[in-house]
Formats: structure tokens, C-alpha cells, sequence
């Protein structure tokens, strides 16, 4: 299980040799071999998934060495080899490793080839480290390891203007966030007197239900912006101006889902917070309402999909607020799969149409890229939750679980999962079918399938969505990821007594509503391009939260950074800095007139110093 | 044994002698004499490398027996030997560790430019072990009189070391300054004993503070005139303002290996024997001289940073650099609890390390632009960047480190002395201390800036090459030990400066015995 250590280290070395070589290296060796590091790490995770195969109950440490130490607090480089973290880094690893393949034909030609790469591996490190370190500052590491990395990466070409300031807003958005983090793990180090996730096992916290709700609040805030949930998301709209991999991999894969696994993580302290928890899944309910809602009004085809991604980590954190933590991870893996697919299959799209993004000017696609369409219909399938397809069995596991929280989160899931999949219905047969509009971007070339670099991605992540539901089927002695979160989650994940009857007519709800979705989307978009009664213009605009925030927060703050510029700023602190400049070179200066060279001057200012010494003594000598 | 017995039947009666507890002084003296006395069989020839071989080993087995030392000697271990007159406890054991650690790389980079001045001779190395026993001397003194003595052995054997580059008239003039400057602060130190003495009835600190404890002085004004009297000697040889003025002409003078050496020894004995009086002998006294040490530390912070922006040549800047970094470890004698004497020895290695590797690297500067060691002026620094681009960026690490940089043990060192400030109250002392660093900074970003600026003039650089093309390959040899000395000097500094943890909790096992 010290495999553990090489998961790290691969994308570490990878990382390093590329910054150091990769200009030299260039397309596409720089790429193959950042794909080489990631999948060495995917290799070593499958090393510790074995070895723990059969001793899954107890947790292992894998300490390197001391980070700091200050009064109580003891802070090591350690990582954490359990259920959670190895299912985690055996899909992080494993989709990476898909995506950086598939980059090597997206990116060829791009000036900054390699740069690319330096910033997918140190982005991989960072995730690697996030979800297998065992305590929470270095989990901190990690995780502003990947927000650092998806802000170089959302402004990757930053000659775009657009780009750049996506890449701000994300930045600063997640600033908000970890604001929560930091609080959050003083909090616990207050409370609990460590920062280690040992100390963090179920039923043996003696927090009380105000402390845990407080710790609970403040780390989903961390989460929420991570996560891009209620009110945070808007900056995972923005996020899609960086390259298509990069969408996929970390706006849609694995970092935003960073969040649902620190709550996974702190599941302990989420048991004791029943409030919080409540919070956790009405906040979670209503950002995949509003966000599937917008979706289903959005003209470029990335915005559709972050919207969906918005929308499904909605679930996630419904599942995680209801104490369905398994069933978060469930979804979030086979999430995983399918949204990367759906990613990877519009950037295939959008290669092939020399970078068009708009829905409008596609369709009829179907006929040019077989390929990317038969694996987009499946990823369609898979989301929308149709069976037997990965999404019914994940999503349908949360919207059990949220049935027996309440009715009425479960009305809610449902109703969005109806909208999942209409949405997603509307992006392929208005992508695929219908009408060819691209003349006006290929100019007369036809458009053509993408290389196999990136069809194989495609396929494998394909196969990996129809099939996903194996890993934990409803059935007894089928439910792998159950028992092996298990002891992971142990109490702390809830139990919901249902009879057989009513978990299979909850199964049988899913499953009409996602079929209705797809006959819905068929009765209105297929062979329609374009329909202003059901694109509605304040769908369109996300509900014009971002615009209500660019209003309140981002102009006033402006207003206020241009007083401190030319007011505080240049007046009171650079008078003040010239001030005290003045007045060390008016001392300097007598330094060197006191510093004359000459011996009895010298002994002159000691015997002075000598005097007001002894001065100073003959005054406290008690007399 | 033979010699024991005919001792024995003296009529003298000789105090036990501990062998182990004066282990690190036997050893480099002896060092010292074996050098003499190699120099001295093998006739006119001479063996530099031999006696480099010795004096190295000197070094390390110094450190050995120190290092050994502060396992052996904690808690009750600690003790008095040699009839209470040598302390053999944590401090000075750690203390010895300093002084190994100096002299290690001072012998490592200091003989090859020594010797373009003096030639192969012995001498030089002799001296240094000498003056090096002399700190150990001081570290380890339990009586007043054993200080002094450990002063006087320090001192002399540098005032000399100071005066080697005897050809130039600045040279001499410096080691003369320095000498009759010197002798006057021992004059005075010696008085203060004296008072001392007449106060308490003792030398020895042991008893000093028994007596101190047991008994009330209805008029200490005696007693405090002889503190005040200490403090100018030890405040001297720290080069404490207003007693500091001495140190940038002698730093200048001074062949720069030996500035390094000197500033990095002298201060290493000073104040590890201040530590010792001050903060334990007359722990009782602490409210009366407080203030005297808090004046001397903040005039040293504050006019060594406020007189280094001026100046313009290099070694003058890091004598007032230096001067400020005296106020600063002084802030952790002022301070004197337990963890601020730990910081304060984590300073002091700190400190020790950088400044003769820094000096070391303006050796290796003066040697490759082609200037005597009495002068190097930012101005022959431009260019150094694009010309020397290593040695430029290993300097502007090692000056940056002074200045107090993270991920150096210059920026741990100020962090803890400034906490133990703020652990004792002194909220303005530790905000003084804060403001000199931040004026420091901007003196040290001259340095790097005169290195990274700007092109090396263009008859400069004709005269550069003059000089390296007529010196061969000569620079390259002396250099190259010195390389590995400053090399030393930069992982040490870098790595506990990321790593820290062994290095402090080293200097918190250095107890003091009593």
C-alpha cells in the first residue's frame, strides 16, 4: 500500500521534467510523456486497490515526514489509504490519464504545447494529493494546488481578454471559499486538538450539534465554491473559456467534485450537524434545479454542459445532505464518465468546426463523425438516467435516499432529472441531427471525425458510462462500492428502512422519467433548430445571478479599489514611504560624518556612550 | 601518569582536571601547536595542504567532542569542572558546535586568498585555531577571569590576523585602530571584574549568583557600575552601537575571509559569555540592566540599518549590516528567558554561517573582477549578473538570507528572537526590531540590485579580462575550495531554512548548567 507514495510521485516527476525540459521535448513528446506520469500513477493506484483487496477495514498511513509543528499543532506529510481515498484516485487517475490522451491530438500546434502539459500534471499532483492526504492542511495544499492550476488553465490562451478575466473570476470566487476552509480547519483544531483525519472517525467525536453545525457550514462553503453550488457557481460558466480537456478534466471530472469529497470526508462531523446537513441538501437541490433550468436555454454547446455539470453536483451534494454518501461518490465516479465524455465528444465537435461552439451553426453531424455521435447518444443516455445505463443506478440511488430524507427534496431531484434529460436530448438532436448550418465556419470543407488520439478516449470513456452501474447494482452481493465505502463512512451514513415495494416504484419513477425526458426532447427539437418559446431569455441568462453580482459586488468593489488608488494610495502611504526614505538618508548621511577615521573621536563617542550609561546607573542604584 | 605524580608532590594545589569537559579547547590548541610544530621539523619547504589537512581535522574533532557533549551533558550531567571554573553543560557545548561549524568553512575558504597576500605559511591557520579556542574559552567560562582570558586569546590572535595584508597602508591602519581600540574595551572590562568583585566578593558566576540570591545589596551601586563596565567590553566585541565604531574600517581592512571569520567568531564568544553572565549570573539584576541592553540593541538595529544606505562600498555595508544583526541577537539577551536564549543560539548559527559564507562569495567577487580585498564598490558590481551569472545568484541568495528572507534560516532566526520579544511583552521593542529589518531589506536589495543591473562598464570589462587572462588558472584552484566552503554555507542556510525542525531542537537541548 506504500504504492500510494508513486501515485503521488509520478505526476510529481512528470510535472518537474516537463517544466524543466518540456520546451525542448515540444508536440507531441511533451504530451506522451505527461500522459506516461499519469498513467504511471493510474497503474500504482490499481497497485494499492489491489493490495487492500481483502484487509478493507483498517485505514492505512503512509507518513513521509514532518511538516511543521507550532504549540499543539502537529502537521505531517501523510497520506491516507482507505475506501474513500483509493476509489478516488483510481477514477481521478484513471480519467486523467483519458484526457491527457485525448489532448495530445486537441492541443497539437498550439504554441504553449508543453506548457499545457506542465500544468495538467502539477494539476493531477494536486488532485492526487487533495484526496489522499490525511490531514487537513495538507489537504488545503491540494486543494489550492488544483485551484491554482484551473486558474492558469482557464486563462490558458490569455490573449483572449475573455479568458483572463474567466480566469480571475474563478480565482477570486474560490477565494470566498476557502475563506471557509481555513476557518473551518481552525475550528476543528480548536474543538478536537489535530488536523488529522484519524482523529476524525465516526462516533467518537465529542463535538456538540452548534460546533458541528458551525464546522459543517464553514466547509461547505469551501465546498460551494469548489463545488460551484448555490450562490457560488457562476464562475464555472466563465470556467469554459479554457481548452475542452481542461473543461473535462477539471471543471467536470474531478476538481469540482473536490468539494463533495471533502464533505464525504468529514461525514464524522456531518452525522452530528443535522441542521447543516438540511442546508447541505436544499442548497444542493436548487442549484441542480436552476442550473438544469438554465440549460435548457443555452446556444453554445460548453455553456450546456457546464450548466449540466452544475446541475449534477447539485445532486451530489443533495445525496451528501441526506446522508447518502455513498451514493454521492456512486455519482460522482460514473459523473465522471459520462460528463468527461460528453466534454471530450464537444470538443471533438468543436475541433472539427474550427472552434465553433454555437449549436446553431452545427447540426447533422451524425453523417461527418460517427463516432463522436454514438458516444454522445450514450453519454445522453447514461446522464438522463435511462436504464440500464450508469446514471439510473447512480442517480437513482440518491433520489432514494433523498425520498427517505423527504418527499419533497426527492419531487425536486425528480423533476430536475426530467430536465436532465430533455436538455441534454435538445444539445443532440440539435448538435446531430437536423439541418447542416456550418458552412459559414467550414467553408465548404466538410467537417471530419478527430483523429484516433482522441476517438479512443472517447470510446473507452463510453464504455466505462454504459457499464459504470456495475459498480454498485441494487442488488445484494452486488453493491462493490457499498462495501467498500463501508467502513469508510461507517455510521455516519444514514439508513433508510424502505420496503422492496416502494424502493422498485421509486426505481420505476426514475426510469419513466427519464424516457419521458427523451420523448420530450424528441417531440421538440428533433428537426428544430431554434424554438424562442422554449429558450427563454431569462433561462438564457442564468437567471441573471451573475449579472446581479457583477452589479453589486464586482462594480462597487471597483469604485472602492479606485479611491484606495488614487487617494490612500498615492497620497497617505507613498508620502509616507518617501517620508521615511528622507529621513534614513538625512541619518545615513551623519553616519558617515560620525564615522570619521580617526581613533580619538572614536574613543570620544565610547567614553560618551560609557557616560550615559553609568549616567543611567548612578539613577537606579538603590542608595 | 609520571608527570601527575611528580605534579602531585608540589606543594601547589592543583584543581581535578576533566579532560572530556575541555575536550573541544585541547583539541584545537593541540591542533594549533601540531601545525607549529610540523611547519617547524620539515624546514624551509612548506605544506599547505598538510596543515590545511590538520587544521580541518582540528575543526571537526572539535565539533565531534562538541556535538558529543551536548548529548552527554543534560540535566544533571551538566556540571562545573576544573574547581568551577569551566562550564560543561548544553550552551557551550552548542556554542562549540557554532565554532566548529565557522571554522570549518572559514578553513576552507580562506587559505587560497590568504595565500596570494602571504604565501603558503603555517601561520595563518595557527591563528585561527587559536582564536577559535579563545571563543570556546569564553563559551565555556564559568569565572569572570576565565571570560577575560577567553577574550584576550580571541582578540589578539584576531588583531593580527587583521593586519595580514601588511603591504597596505589601510590594512595597517585598521589592525592598529582595532588594536589600541581593543586594548582600551579589555582595560574597561577588566576594571568592571573589578567592581564586580568588590561588590560580591567573587569572580567565579556560580557564586556570584548564590550571593546575589542569599544576600541583598543595601547599595548595589558598585555592582551596577561594574555591569555597565561589562557591557562596554562585550558590547565592543559585538560591535554594539555606540561601541561599534571600530568595526566598518576594520572590516574594510581586513583581508575579507578574515572579516568573515572575525565577524562570525568574535560575535559567537561575545555573546554566548554575555549570555552567561548576564542572563544567569545576574538573572536577580535583570530589571536594572535591562535597559542598558535594550538601548544598545535598538541603537545597533536601527543606526546599522539607517547608515548602510549611504555607504557604497561592500564590505562597509555588511560591517553596518552586521552591527545590525548585534542589536538584534542583543534583543534576545534582553529578552532572556529560556526559549529566547534557545533563539538566540539559533541566531547565532544562523547568523554565523551566512556571514562568512557572504564573505567567502565577496572573496570569490574581488578575486574575479580583479580587486584588491580592501575595496569592492556596488559600482564594480554591475554586470556581475550577466558576466558571473552563478556567483551572482549564490550571492544575492546569501545576501537576501541576511536580510531575512523566508526559506532561509536568516528569516527563522529574526522570526524567533522577535517572538521571544512579544512573549515577554515588549510589544514596541519587537515593532523597532520589525521596522530596522524592513530598512535593512532595502540595503540589501542594493547589493542584488548593483549585481542584476546593468551591463559591467566597457573598460571594466577590458580590465576584467586583462587581469583574468594574466592571472591563468591560478583563480580557479584558490576558488575552487572556497566554492565548496560557500556551497556549505548555502545548503546549510536553504535547507534548515525549509527544514528547521533539527536545527531547533538542537539549540533547545542547549541548556545552561545551574
Amino acid at each position: 500500500m506504500g504504492a500510494v507514495g508513486f501515485v503521488v510521485l509520478f505526476p510529481l516527476l512528470g510535472f518537474l521534467v516537463l517544466l524543466t525540459f518540456g520546451r525542448r521535448l515540444g508536440d507531441p513528446v511533451a504530451g506522451w510523456l505527461g500522459t506516461l506520469a499519469v498513467f504511471g500513477s493510474f497503474v500504482s493506484a490499481i497497485v494499492v486497490w489491489l493490495a487492500r483487496l481483502g484487509n478493507e477495514g483498517h485505514p492505512y498511513v503512509l507518513r513521509l515526514f514532518d511538516w511543521f509543528s507550532a504549540g499543539g499543532l502537529h502537521v505531517n506529510v501523510s497520506f491516507r489509504v482507505d475506501g474513500l481515498s483509493v476509489a478516488m484516485i483510481l477514477f481521478v487517475t484513471g480519467v486523467a490519464t483519458l484526457i491527457h490522451l485525448y489532448s495530445i491530438g486537441y492541443m497539437k500546434g498550439d504554441p504553449l504545447y508543453h506548457q499545457f502539459f506542465v500544468y495538467l500534471n502539477l494539476f493531477v499532483f494536486s488532485m492526487v494529493v487533495l484526496v489522499t492526504a490525511n490531514t487537513l492542511p495538507l489537504a488545503f495544499l491540494g486543494w489550492e494546488g488544483v485551484g491554482a492550476c484551473s486558474y492558469w488553465l482557464i486563462s490558458f490562451w490569455f490573449e483572449r481578454p475573455t479568458a483572463a478575466s474567466a480566469g480571475k473570476k474563478a480565482f477570486i470566487v474560490n477565494r470566498i471559499g476557502d475563506t471557509g476552509f481555513l476557518l473551518g480547519t481552525f475550528l476543528v483544531f480548536e474543538h478536537l486538538g489535530s488536523v488529522s483525519f484519524s482523529r476524525l472517525t465516526a462516533g467518537s467525536l465529542n463535538l456538540s450539534p452548534d460546533t458541528a453545525t458551525a464546522i459543517v457550514l464553514l466547509f461547505f462553503l469551501a465546498a460551494a465554491g469548489k463545488s460551484a453550488q448555490l450562490p457560488l457557481f457562476t464562475w464555472l460558466l466563465d470556467a469554459m473559456e479554457g481548452p475542452t480537456p481542461v473543461s473535462a478534466l477539471i471543471h467536470a471530472a474531478t476538481m469540482v467534485t473536490a468539494g463533495v469529497y471533502l464533505m464525504a470526508r468529514l461525514s464524522p462531523i456531518l452525522a452530528l450537524a443535522h441542521t447543516a446537513d438540511l442546508v447541505i441538501a436544499i442548497v444542493g437541490v436548487a442549484t441542480a434545479f436552476v442550473a438544469a433550468m438554465a440549460a435548457t436555454a443555452q446556444t453554445d454547446i460548453k455553456k450546456i454542459v457546464a450548466y449540466s455539470t452544475v446541475s449534477q453536483l447539485g445532486y451530489m451534494m443533495l445525496g451528501i445532505g441526506t446522508g447518502a454518501y455513498t451514493a454521492a461518490i456512486f455519482l460522482m465516479i460514473t459523473h465522471a464518465f459520462y460528463k468527461a465524455l460528453i466534454f471530450l465528444g464537444s470538443g471533438s465537435v468543436i475541433h472539427s468546426l474550427n472552434g465553433e461552439q454555437n449549436i446553431r451553426r452545427m447540426g447533422a453531424l451524425k453523417k461527418y463523425m460517427p463516432i463522436t455521435t454514438v458516444t454522445m447518444i450514450l453519454a445522453w443516455l447514461s446522464i438522463a438516467g435511462v436504464p440500464p445505463f450508469s446514471g439510473f443506478f447512480s442517480k437513482g440511488a440518491v433520489l432514494e435516499n433523498a425520498f427517505g430524507d423527504s418527499p419533497l427534496l426527492w419531487a425536486a431531484g425528480v423533476i430536475t432529472a426530467l430536465l436532465t434529460a430533455y436538455y441534454m436530448g435538445r444539445l443532440v438532436y440539435v448538435v446531430f441531427y437536423g439541418t447542416p448550418r456550418f458552412e459559414e465556419v467550414t467553408h465548404g470543407h466538410d467537417p471530419h471525425e478527430s483523429p484516433s488520439v482522441m476517438t479512443i478516449p472517447l470510446i473507452v470513456l463510453a464504455a466505462a458510462a454504459v457499464i459504470g452501474g456495475l459498480l454498485n447494482l441494487p442488488v445484494s452481493g452486488f453493491g462493490f462500492l457499498g462495501s467498500w465505502l463501508a467502513p469508510v463512512f461507517g455510521t455516519a451514513q444514514a439508513a433508510y428502512p424502505m420496503s422492496a415495494g416502494l424502493k422498485d416504484g421509486l426505481m420505476a419513477t426514475d426510469a419513466v422519467v427519464a424516457l419521458l425526458g427523451v420523448f420530450l426532447s424528441w417531440r421538440a427539437w428533433g428537426g428544430v433548430s431554434e424554438n424562442p418559446a422554449l429558450e427563454r431569455k431569462i433561462f438564457f441568462n442564468g437567471w441573471y445571478i451573475d449579472a446581479f453580482y457583477d452589479r453589486a459586488f464586482a462594480r462597487t468593489g471597483t469604485a472602492v479599489a479606485e479611491v484606495a488608488d488614487t487617494v490612500v494610495d498615492r497620497q497617505i502611504v507613498d508620502g509616507a514611504v518617501t517620508g521615511v526614505a528622507g529621513v534614513a538618508r538625512l541619518v545615513g548621511g551623519a553616519g558617515r560624518k560620525v564615522q570619521s577615521g580617526l581613533v580619538r573621536s572614536y574613543l570620544l563617542i565610547m567614553v560618551g556612550g560609557l557616560i550615559v550609561m553609568l549616567g543611567y546607573v548612578l539613577t537606579v542604584a538603590a542608595r | 601518569m609520571i608527570f601527575a605524580n611528580v605534579l602531585s608532590q608540589l606543594p601547589i594545589a592543583l584543581p581535578a582536571i576533566s579532560y572530556k569537559a575541555v575536550a573541544p579547547e585541547l583539541v584545537l590548541f593541540g591542533g594549533a601547536l601540531l601545525i607549529l610544530l610540523v611547519s617547524a621539523t620539515v624546514g624551509k619547504r612548506e605544506l599547505p595542504g598538510l596543515y590545511r589537512a590538520i587544521a580541518l581535522v582540528a575543526a571537526l574533532a572539535e565539533g565531534g567532542f562538541s556535538g558529543y557533549q551536548l548529548y552527554l551533558a543534560q540535566g544533571a550531567k551538566a556540571s562545573l569542572a576544573v574547581a568551577g571554573a569551566i562550564a560543561y553543560d548544553g550552551f557551550s557545548a552548542f556554542a562549540g558546535i557554532v565554532v566548529a561549524a565557522i571554522l570549518l568553512l572559514a578553513i576552507l575558504i580562506g587559505p587560497g586568498f590568504i595565500k596570494r597576500i602571504a604565501g603558503d605559511g603555517p601561520e595563518f591557520l595557527v591563528l585561527m585555531l587559536i582564536s577559535a579556542m579563545g571563543a570556546t574559552v569564553m563559551a565555556q567560562g564559568e569565572d569572570l577571569i576565565v571570560i577575560f582570558i577567553g577574550l584576550e586569546i580571541l582578540s589578539i590572535a584576531l588583531y593580527v590576523m587583521v593586519g595580514y595584508r601588511i603591504g597596505d597602508g589601510l590594512a595597517r591602519e585598521a589592525a592598529f585602530k582595532y588594536f589600541i581600540l581593543g586594548g582600551f574595551s579589555s582595560a574597561i572590562f577588566l576594571y568592571g571584574i573589578a567592581l564586580v568583585y568588590g561588590a560580591t566578593g567573587t569572580t567565579n558566576l556560580a557564586k556570584i549568583g548564590a550571593f546575589l540570591a542569599l544576600n541583598v545589596l543595601t547599595h548595589d551601586g558598585v555592582l551596577l557600575f561594574g555591569l555597565a563596565l561589562l557591557l562596554l567590553g562585550f558590547g565592543f566585541k559585538v560591535s554594539a552601537v555606540p561601541f561599534h565604531l571600530w568595526s566598518p574600517d576594520v572590516y574594510q581592512g581586513a583581508p575579507t575571509s578574515v572579516t568573515g571569520y572575525m565577524a562570525a567568531m568574535a560575535k559567537v564568544g561575545a555573546f554566548a559569555a554575555l549570555i552567561r553572565v548576564f542572563d544567569i549570573a545576574f538573572a536577580g539584576q535583570i530589571v536594572q540592566w535591562r535597559p542598558i541592553v535594550v538601548g544598545l540593541a535598538i541603537l545597533s538595529m536601527v543606526f546599522g540599518a539607517l547608515f548602510a544606505l549611504r555607504q557604497r562600498e561592500l564590505k562597509k555595508i555588511l560591517a553596518y549590516s552586521s552591527i545590525n544583526h548585534a542589536g538584534f541577537i542583543l534583543l534576545g539577551v534582553y529578552a532572556g528567558t529560556a526559549a529566547a536564549i534557545s533563539n538566540t543560539l539559533f541566531y547565532l548559527i544562523a547568523y554565523a554561517v551566512i556571514v562568512v559564507g557572504t564573505f567567502g562569495l565577496v572573496s570569490i567577487v574581488q578575486d574575479s573582477i580583479g580587486v584588491s580585498e580592501g575595496s569592492c564598490s556596488l559600482d564594480q558590481l554591475r554586470g556581475l549578473a550577466r558576466s558571473r551569472p552563478a556567483l551572482a545568484t549564490v550571492t544575492a541568495i546569501m545576501v537576501l538570507a541576511q536580510a531575512g528572507a523566508p526559506f532561509t534560516t536568516g528569516f527563522l532566526a529574526k522570526f524567533s528572537i522577535i517572538v521571544s520579544v512579544v512573549e515577554i511583552r515588549e510589544y514596541w521593542v519587537a515593532v523597532v526590531a520589525m521596522l530596522s529589518a524592513a530598512i535593512a531589506v532595502a540595503f540589501y536589495l542594493r547589493i542584488v540590485l548593483a549585481m542584476f543591473r546593468g551591463e559591467p562598464e566597457e573598460v571594466e570589462g577590458e580590465r576584467v579580462l586583462a587581469i583574468q587572462g594574466a592571472a591563468t588558472e591560478a583563480p580557479a584552484r584558490r576558488q575552487a575550495l572556497a566554492w565548496i566552503g560557500v556551497s556549505l554555507s548555502l545548503v546549510f542556510t536553504v535547507g534548515f531554512g525549509i527544514f528547521p525542525q533539527p536545527l531547533l531542537d538542537l539549540a533547545a537541548r542547549a541548556h545552561i548548567v545551574g
